[in-house]
């Protein structure tokens, strides 16, 4: 199973590379990464470049409805990667969005890479934005960038970085273009070595006074939770899933990654 | 953490919601859109747009109000049609060469000393089942799955269910079920998984329990047979592939109505509510990269169907062995079987025999057709047919088939229960014993109601 990073197409910024691809062997691990984005991204693409796994990648939404797993070592550390079902949003109750979500929320990743399409970046955001407001270690592979090139896209990725306040790696993952420079960064991430400013949504005036009046009140029962606004918000949309995770009181953090272990994937129709 | 705190909690939300405004969902979706734009003007310059006009020109056409429909009826049409030319020819070979090895199998077993019961039950019974599966069913597969996953990887599909999302609103059910009823075609266990992306429990439900009325990959074989021996034959020879083509895609045309027919009854009725609206996004279309589908058709589908119609078509073919062999009173166990059945298929313009090839083929509807075969030849193993001349000559001549049971053998196959993965699959998505059983009970008990009707109104009128 020992292969060499260096063995694929790729830059000579991944030269120096050494990333031994796990397959789905991961027992131990030092870290988790969760792999978000859109459907359509290339985001299996990204799964399949870091674990050397072999998903199905096919052009259609509702593809991936379940999560897989792998992993990969590099510089001595292993890394698990959770490949989230690609979705458009995390608002909405269906089992793809809510496996993504739950993950999110409630696996507490170490940290998130957001695969988004540089050829449709505009409705990707979307996703990133919520993806923002729950958890800070983000790292956004600005994927497709040659055939943005080829459309005449131009993605400045420097000053999209700035906006987002999150690192942006421009990849092309089905040649391993960039897929280097992403793990490299995530890594920093990881380690606090790049510290992340996250976009915070900017919301009407009627929305605010509400998150003005709940957030508080909710930082008051949970101190620690790192997401305040973002759960703010989805009780206020009336979010059964969350409302019920805070009567029983689901949230544990002090548990730390193996959190992990508690995320139950609902399944369950009716 | 403390729950009673989560509850005041709660109570307070409840009392800020009340004071905001109902499409709260709205407001912030508008908001993240906002945003989003803000960001990507910022940072994205679109020097020219020449693909995207493409896109945009491509969907103009594909999504039309007057042209998608017709449009994807003559795509479906001519994967059928290249589905059944192009793999008459291999499905002979495949059996000429496997039944050549029956026998050469047969004849080493005999030199060995083995007794015939156990000769026939191995190799006349098991391994003929498994033959007949993998030469009926691997050409069309291996052909249909690349075809099927170039319109896939072009990224078709989406504009399929862009096509149709009204109908299936009109219906009650969610626009997205036009999605999951197209990876239907394919396999209805993977059709019933891909209601995942449905997001109200209601409508997820619907999708589930009508996704049967598609037909899945495995009967194709018995609609394009009977297609190609009653529709074929009254064309000349050079139109025949092409009326047979076109009545599968008539079937697949009923199939689609009384999916919408039955989804509209269940929102009226245990399944009542409102249809939810979803904003289904059209991916760009890419040029399908030809390896990645001849691993993902081949590999990840063909073998994968194929392995499981293996798996299931060994204990079969060795149970119609037994049938077919073990007497009582001088008389085959499947003489006896179909001679009870008879009446219930006669009512219903069938025959006990059909009846009793899908009772032994509810592990895999795709070995219905040899079974039906074998209990009309009497003998002591599934028929070995190769040419279409000969097998028509054994339902009119023998079996007294009239169109009449091709229609509704067609419908049948259309309409009946799902397979037993299916039924498994239904169970694992919804883990309950009720939608479980409705979803296997109504769809045989549709098939019944259906094909009495047309049995009964036939014999009336003409």
């Amino acid at each position: 199973m020992k292969k060499n990073y260096t063995k694929h197409r790729s830059g000579c910024e991944d030269c120096a590379l050494n990333l031994e691809q796990l397959g789905i062997e991961v027992r131990k691990w030092d870290h988790v990464i969760a792999l978000a984005g859109n459907p359509n991204t290339g985001k299996s693409t990204v799964f399949n470049q870091l674990t050397g796994l072999k998903q199905h990648t096919g052009n259609w939404p509702g593809k991936t409805v379940v999560r897989a797993e792998g992993g990969f070592t590099w510089n001595g550390k292993t890394f698990k990667v959770v490949d989230l079902p690609g979705t458009y949003s995390l608002l909405s109750a269906s089992v793809d969005e809510e496996v993504a979500r739950d993950f999110l929320l409630f696996g507490q990743p170490d940290a998130t890479i957001v695969v988004v399409d540089a050829t449709v970046l505009e409705r990707n955001l979307n996703l990133v934005l919520q993806i923002l407001e729950i958890t800070d270690k983000v790292v956004v592979s600005l994927n497709l960038v040659d055939e943005a090139r080829r459309k005449g896209i131009d993605v400045d990725h420097r000053r999209l970085s700035k906006d987002l306040g999150v690192p942006v790696i421009p990849t092309v993952a089905r040649e391993g273009i960039g897929i280097g420079q992403l793990i490299e960064t995530t890594d920093q991430v990881i380690a606090g070595e790049i510290i992340t400013h996250p976009y915070r949504l900017k919301v009407n005036r009627k929305i605010q006074e509400a998150l003005d009046e709940l957030i508080p009140k909710i930082k008051r029962i949970f101190p620690d939770l790192p997401n305040a606004r973002w759960i703010a918000m989805r009780l206020l949309d009336g979010d059964i899933r969350v409302q019920k995770a805070l009567e029983r009181g689901e949230w544990n953090f002090t548990a730390g990654a193996s959190a992990l272990d508690n995320v139950q994937v609902k399944e369950k129709v009716h | 953490m403390e729950n009673k705190s989560g509850k005041d909690l709660i109570r307070e939300i409840h009392h800020i919601r009340s004071g905001l405004d109902t499409n709260f969902r709205d407001m912030v979706v508008e908001d993240i859109y906002k945003n989003a734009e803000q960001i990507y003007n910022h940072s994205v310059k679109v020097l020219s747009d020449r693909k995207y006009n493409l896109d945009q020109k491509l969907d103009r056409i594909l999504t039309s109000p007057v042209w998608g429909l017709p449009i994807m009826l003559l795509l479906l049409g001519m994967t059928f049609w290249i589905t059944i030319v192009g793999a008459n020819y291999p499905s002979e070979l495949i059996a000429r060469g496997l039944f050549w090895l029956e026998a050469q199998m047969a004849l080493i077993m005999q030199q060995l000393g083995s007794p015939s019961w156990l000769t026939g039950f191995l190799i006349h019974g098991v391994y003929k089942g498994l033959a007949w599966v993998v030469s009926v069913m691997l050409p069309p597969m291996a052909i249909f799955f690349p075809v099927f996953t170039i319109l896939e990887d072009f990224g078709y599909l989406p504009r399929v269910a862009f096509n149709m999302d009204w109908l299936f609103r009109k219906a009650g059910a969610h626009g997205k079920q036009a999605l999951t009823m197209s990876m239907g075609f394919g396999c209805n266990a993977a059709g019933v998984i891909a209601t995942r992306i449905i997001e109200s429990p209601r409508e997820r439900i619907i999708a589930i329990l009508t996704n049967n009325f598609v037909p899945c990959n495995g009967r194709f074989p018995t609609l394009i047979m009977l297609a190609t021996i009653f529709v074929a034959a009254a064309f000349p020879p050079t139109l025949a592939s092409l009326a047979a083509a076109g009545s599968v895609v008539f079937v697949v045309l009923i199939g689609v109505a009384v999916t919408l027919i039955v989804s509209w009854a269940l929102s009226r009725t245990i399944l009542k509510g409102e249809a939810s609206s979803f904003t289904l996004e059209l991916p760009p279309y890419r040029k399908p990269s030809i390896l990645r589908i001849l691993y993902t058709s081949l590999i990840d589908r063909t073998l994968f169907v194929l392995w499981r119609a293996i798996f299931m078509a060994a204990p079969a073919g060795g149970v119609i062995w037994l049938l077919a062999n073990v007497t009582v009173n001088g008389q085959t166990l499947a003489h006896l079987i179909s001679g009870f059945l008879n009446p219930l298929g006669h009512v219903i313009g069938l025959d006990g025999t059909i009846l009793l090839a899908y009772i032994v083929a509810i592990p895999a509807n795709e070995i219905v057709v040899p079974t039906i075969l074998m209990i009309y030849s009497h003998a002591s193993t599934m028929l070995d047919i190769t040419q279409l001349s000969q097998l028509k000559a054994l339902l009119v001549d023998n079996a007294g088939w009239t169109l009449l049971t091709a229609v509704n053998l067609m419908l049948f196959a259309l309409l009946h229960n799902p397979c037993s993965t299916t039924i498994l699959t239904i169970w694992k998505e919804t883990r309950s014993m009720r939608w479980t059983l409705i979803g296997a009970v109504m769809p045989l008990g549709l098939a019944f109601l259906v094909t009495f009707f047309v049995a009964q109104f036939v014999r009336l009128v003409f």
